[in-house]
């Protein structure tokens, strides 16, 4: 078939294969997480306005900041990410498609599944007897052993937790084979690795990461499941066993899981800003390879996580040093973005104030992260506000500053309409007064003493404290009248939007040479590439001609499968079996997941 | 865009205006030997920070501003990078973090946790949620206050009953993990009198909130009243006092399933009462140790910290029984 007629209806969503809808699902579901994991968030400023907050009592409290966490980590941002990587890797590598598209199908069902899996937690408690609505996780995103044992925490709660993170570990997993082999095999002709776009070797690195990290929390989880329903004691101290074991897994996932989560903002900035600067980016072969050395010493500095556990002085140094090291090939990106600005002609669109905030604000979070990457001031500073506000400077004013960067600039590319610029203003300066508002304070507060993950705090810790608290408070409402206003924003331009034709912004790179949104084939011709910049005139090369309006000859593409989806719906079934205490439920969940896996390899061809 | 600047103002402001009140829990009020050498290497890293944080964000500021887009400005020339200024900033930063990096690594083997053989020595136990003291040179069991001579090495050796906390006194020093069936260490030398709280800081629970403690720094001669005081035998009560129908009501109701009183109770589970009524503080530093606060505990403690092992008494306790218990704890002083 020639151009197929583009499919309606709920049911073509749910069987569609192409990378583009799967991108657009997985943004408007991590997008809805996005919006569940703030309203987490604005409970748990509330109740900290000011001291022996009543809102919400003890348990609430640490059910919010462990699903806050959690969502904001595996629901909103990771997916986040993956949605660009969906919609835009293939396109800026000029392919039709990823390598497996049911399998693309199949990592997002995946994510939805188990984000609404973990989340079913907050209204199911009857069914278990809890007395309270709520059973949702409450052991803290990092879920330390021996808290997380059945002896401590004997609820479902923390089922929910382990459970649910193992469904959404096979996302991962399988969308990031998916897209490295995608990467070093659907290239275009002339596309050699170092003309790739940036966002697509950040892309690639982060892919990479994802693949040897989350084996290991996988192997953490694993465990956790066996000391909490089949009795053995990998974590239980009076077996033999060390709760500590549980930190080095976690953190040895954890740690590269930061730059998993950074390293695809800084892909995006790394587009934005030479669109905008009208230059290339600065330096690209040094910030793909201080992206690549990220990666590669995100594995050596876990345990900087873990200063207070009393490692020894010799681990407390080399893990020390590790870390302070990483911060040179981040400051090298930095330098290279700001030599990037400079000297070009700036276009101040709202994707590049993001992209600009993101450069500012990481500075900060960088600089605050070198304070304790040194393990004596980290023991005073670990496990406080001080460290809330580093990890909100680096995710926030970071990946989700990117991550918006790449919204304001990629979302004509993915709905044909530009977002409204105005709008986008107002967005970006409530988001960036907000987020200083909200997270520059808690450097004060933990430094004068206030923990986090404490539920309440006495009015004795101090009155500066209780008026730096409140000022964050505002600070977070702040923000989140913003993300109302980028809310509207997408609403308001879904119809009413300018038309953004095939590139609004004058971008160098293959994704903008095509109609917005792309046709279901994308590349009526699949382009050769001559150079990293192909759309731009260099000196050695024309810019390249885009592909025609309509293709030459009928393209084949994929028609779309339900097996992702009955295969992805075995793995919640299978993990209600141990919370049910139900063994003909794991029959039928993996009776679900081998027919669908039978019915997805012997599907036949169609063309 | 000059007003990004003027935001930082604010909070900055804001912080001083903050810092008026005293703050009992403070990191930048050292007041040990082992809290000392932490300000210090932080204050050299802040310094160094704060120098590289204004030039960076100065660069980027005349970036953004001098090279921002003007009507009929030519492009651009495009540069695709220099190799002598890709290793000048990778060497800078790496010069700096040199100037971080050794004080660090003095600091680490400095504050190593070893104090001299003659430390006064205190054993932290972590318990949800209630530290308890033991000062095995004394043979003192007490809890959720740990009192110290100023001036006198300390060393603190730190484990947990249950799960993972941290004890942490930020005006004595850094914090140190409490992990059931390890270990750990810290140790400093106190420099000035002193009522110095602490918490918590490793979440650990219901309550991690409400796990509050309090190191008390005494002069010599308090430390050693103290020690007397500690190391007797609970305090008797007079014959047809209200506190000895308290002792009475304590020695056959649930209390001494989990609390010790020296020669009445051998329970382990709660913290040790022989002298709680010396003690300022109850319910690891949540209430001052007065009737009121004492009545309310006994009566109803799952009510004041949520998932106490406490729970209320069945059948419930009068109000006769509770202020006989109130005044049988405060005179075990």
């Amino acid at each position: 078939m020639s151009g197929p007629p583009e499919a309606r209806g709920l049911r073509s969503w749910l069987l569609t294969t192409d990378h583009k809808r799967i991108g657009l699902l997985y943004f408007w579901t991590a997008l809805a997480f996005f919006l569940v994991g703030g309203l987490e968030a604005l409970v748990i400023r509330l109740q900290l306005a000011q001291p022996n907050g009543r809102l919400v009592g003890a348990e609430t409290f640490n059910q919010l900041f462990t699903m806050h966490a959690t969502t904001m980590v595996f629901l909103a941002l990771m997916p986040l990410s993956a949605s660009f990587f969906n919609y835009i890797v293939p396109l800026q590598i000029g392919a039709r498609d990823v390598v497996f598209p049911r399998l693309n199908a199949f990592s997002y069902w995946v994510f939805l599944l188990g984000g609404l899996f973990m989340n079913a937690s907050w209204f199911v408690g009857p069914l278990f007897g809890a007395g309270t609505l709520s059973v949702a996780p409450d052991g803290g995103w990092f879920g330390y052993a021996n808290l997380t044992s059945r002896q401590y925490s004997p609820g479902p709660n923390i089922d929910f937790w382990v459970l649910g993170l193992q469904i959404l570990g096979i996302s991962s997993l399988a969308a990031a084979f998916n897209f490295i082999v995608t990467i070093l095999n659907l290239r275009a002709p002339g596309l050699k690795m170092m003309r790739l776009p940036t966002f697509t070797w950040m892309t690639l690195v982060t892919q990479f990461l994802i693949i040897t990290a989350f084996p290991v929390i996988t192997v953490g989880l694993v465990f956790l499941v066996f000391d909490r329903f089949f009795g053995t004691h990998f974590y239980v101290v009076q077996a033999g066993g060390t709760p500590v074991l549980w930190q080095h897994l976690f953190w040895l996932f954890g740690h590269p899981e930061v730059y998993i989560l950074i390293l695809p903002a800084m892909g995006i900035v790394s587009e934005v800003l030479p669109t905008f600067a009208r230059k290339p980016l600065f330096g690209y072969t040094v910030v793909v390879y201080s992206g690549v050395l990220i990666g590669f010493m995100g594995w050596g500095v876990w345990s900087h996580h873990m200063f207070s556990v009393g490692l020894g002085p010799i681990a407390d140094s080399v893990f020390g040093a590790t870390t302070m090291l990483i911060a040179v090939p981040t400051g090298v990106k930095i330098f290279n973005w700001i030599a990037t600005l400079w000297g070009g002609d700036i276009r101040g669109t709202t994707a590049l104030h993001f992209a600009v905030g993101f450069i500012a604000m990481f500075i900060i979070g960088g600089l605050s992260g070198v304070s304790h990457a040194s393990p004596p001031a980290d023991l005073q500073q670990t496990d406080t506000y001080y460290v809330v506000a580093h990890i909100h400077y680096v995710l926030f004013g970071g990946t989700i500053f990117g991550l918006f960067a790449g919204m304001y600039y990629w979302w004509p590319k993915m709905t044909g309409r530009l977002l409204n610029e105005a709008l986008g203003k107002v967005h970006f300066w409530l988001t960036f007064i907000g987020m200083n508002l909200a997270f520059f304070p808690m450097h004060f507060i933990g430094l004068l003493g206030m923990p986090r993950r404490i539920y309440t705090y006495a009015p004795d810790l101090g009155a500066g404290i209780a008026q730096l608290n409140l000022v964050s408070t505002i600070g977070a409402l702040l923000i989140g009248v913003a993300t109302l206003v980028f809310v509207w924003n997408m609403w308001r331009t879904r119809r009413h939007g300018q038309a953004a034709g095939n590139d609004p912004w004058g971008g160098a790179t293959l994704e903008w040479s095509i109609p917005s949104p792309p046709p279901v084939y994308n590349f009526s011709v699949i382009p050769t590439v001559e150079s990293r910049l192909p759309r731009w005139k260099s000196e050695h090369h024309a810019a390249m001609r885009d592909p025609p309006a309509a293709p030459p000859a009928p393209i084949h593409v994929p028609g779309g499968s339900m097996w992702p989806l009955v295969t992805a719906l075995g793995l919640p079934v299978l993990a209600l079996a141990p919370l049910a205490h139900a063994l003909w439920l794991a029959f039928l969940g993996a009776a679900i997941l081998l027919i669908g896996i039978y019915r997805w390899a012997f599907e036949p061809f169609e063309v | 865009m000059p007003s990004r600047y003027r935001l930082w103002l604010l909070p900055v402001a804001l912080a001083f205006w903050g810092c008026a009140g005293p703050f009992p829990q403070s990191t930048l009020h050292p007041r040990s030997d082992f809290a000392r050498a932490i300000d210090q290497l932080f204050t050299g890293i802040f310094w160094w920070a704060l120098g590289v944080f204004v030039v960076v964000e100065m660069i980027l500021l005349v970036a953004i501003i001098r090279f921002r887009h003007r009507e009929g400005k030519p492009a651009p020339k495009p540069m695709h990078g220099h190799t002598v200024m890709e290793i000048a900033w990778t060497l800078a930063p790496a010069v700096i973090l040199v100037f971080v990096a050794v004080p660090t690594v003095r600091t680490i083997f400095a504050t190593a946790g070893e104090a001299p053989p003659d430390a006064l020595q205190v054993e932290v136990i972590g318990h949800q949620w209630w530290w308890e003291y033991r000062y095995p040179d004394f043979g003192i069991v007490t809890a959720n206050e740990m009192r110290v001579p100023v001036g006198k090495p300390v060393q603190v050796s730190i484990t947990s009953a249950d799960v993972i906390h941290s004890f942490w006194a930020p005006a004595l020093g850094g914090k140190r993990d409490a992990i059931p069936g390890q270990m750990t260490r810290i140790a400093f030398r106190a420099d000035s009198v002193g009522d110095y709280s602490g918490q918590c800081a490793e979440f650990c629970g219901a309550s991690h909130a409400n796990m509050r403690l309090r190191v008390l720094v005494q002069s010599d001669s308090g430390f050693a009243a103290w020690v007397r005081q500690e190391g007797g035998g609970a305090a008797p009560q007079a014959e047809g006092s209200l506190a000895e129908r308290g002792r009475q009501l304590f020695a056959r109701s649930a209390c001494i399933a989990c609390h010790v009183v020296e020669g009445v109770s051998q329970g382990i589970i709660g913290p040790n009462l022989t002298h709680v009524g010396g003690r300022t503080t109850i319910a690891a530093g949540l209430f001052p140790n007065d009737s009121a606060h004492l009545a309310r505990w006994i009566a109803d403690a799952p009510s004041l910290k949520p998932g106490s092992l406490m729970t209320r008494m069945a059948p419930p306790l009068t109000d006769a029984d509770v202020a006989a218990l109130v005044a049988y704890l405060q005179s075990l002083k």
